[in-house]
């Protein structure tokens, strides 16, 4: 399949991402969303790396790097979900809202 | 250059990962949320496999399915209450949230489909995962040792962030 095809399909996932992310209600939800998109720009960057530059594998390196990122960034907001959880009792993003009282 | 058996295989493996973001984004409980992105991710494995990157297909597996996949699963575990069930619905941006994400697809969708891509003939790279491997210890050595840190960074992090008081 051609370039294109690829980024399209990157491009639908993105967005697919974006509107789970922007409406779900629980925080592990949202991360679950975030992980959509973190995934649809690996893709992108593999079929960049295949199509425009087959031999130097420049965007296989950049996505060996995005998935180490994505994977210790996923592992410290669920740390942070466990501490929000023991204080308020609640993963409900409406809810946790201490900044204004 | 393509042959049949690469477009049905492209066109099937689009098809359930486009099926399986929408039911992450749209299904009531969490732990079917959990499993249908594990099943986008072994999506997504198999089209880095016909994108020749077997490596990054096999680090996809490892580590998204094997690790953050189980990350999310404790996390469901130690998170839940029996009263939550009705908290997994999507608050009230849904139509908001909906016809900006349209209007960015429309966007990005535009601007690909209208650029004249440099794409070059050459021919792939066989073993990739050789030539990763000698990159990784010769051109992009910085970045490998940084990301070390970054990884002794996040460790020390989630422990100190989720221990007991």
């Amino acid at each position: 399949m051609t370039l294109s095809h690829y980024l399209i399909l990157s491009a639908i996932l993105f967005a697919i991402g974006i509107y789970g992310a922007l409406t779900r209600r629980n925080a592990i939800g949202i991360l679950l969303c975030i992980e959509i998109m973190l995934n649809a720009v690996n893709i992108n960057l593999v079929a960049f790396s295949r199509y425009i530059t087959p031999t130097e594998l420049t965007g296989q390196i950049f996505t060996i790097f995005v998935i180490t990122v994505a994977a210790a960034e996923a592992a410290v907001a669920l740390a942070i979900i466990i501490s929000i959880y023991r204080h308020v009792k609640t993963v409900n993003v409406d809810k946790i809202n201490l900044m204004k009282w | 250059m393509e042959g049949i058996g690469q477009i049905i295989t492209f066109y099937i493996l689009s098809a359930m990962a486009i099926i399986s973001a929408i039911l992450v984004v749209s299904l009531r409980s969490l732990v079917h949320c959990v499993i249908s992105l594990a099943l986008l991710l072994l999506t997504i494995s198999g089209l880095f496999i016909t994108l020749f990157a077997e490596f990054i297909a096999l680090v996809q597996v490892l580590i998204y399915v094997g690790a953050v996949i189980v990350l999310f699963l404790f996390l469901i575990m130690l998170t839940y209450r029996i009263t939550d069930k009705t908290i997994l619905q999507t608050n009230e941006q849904k139509g908001t949230s909906f016809i900006l994400s349209a209007l960015l697809l429309f966007l990005l969708i535009t601007v690909l489909t209208r650029t004249n891509w440099d794409t070059s003939q050459e021919i792939v790279v066989e073993n990739a995962t050789t030539k990763i491997g000698s990159l990784l210890l010769t051109t992009y050595v910085l970045p490998f040792e940084l990301i070390s840190i970054v990884l002794l960074a996040c460790l020390i992090g989630a422990i100190v962030i989720a221990r007991k008081e």
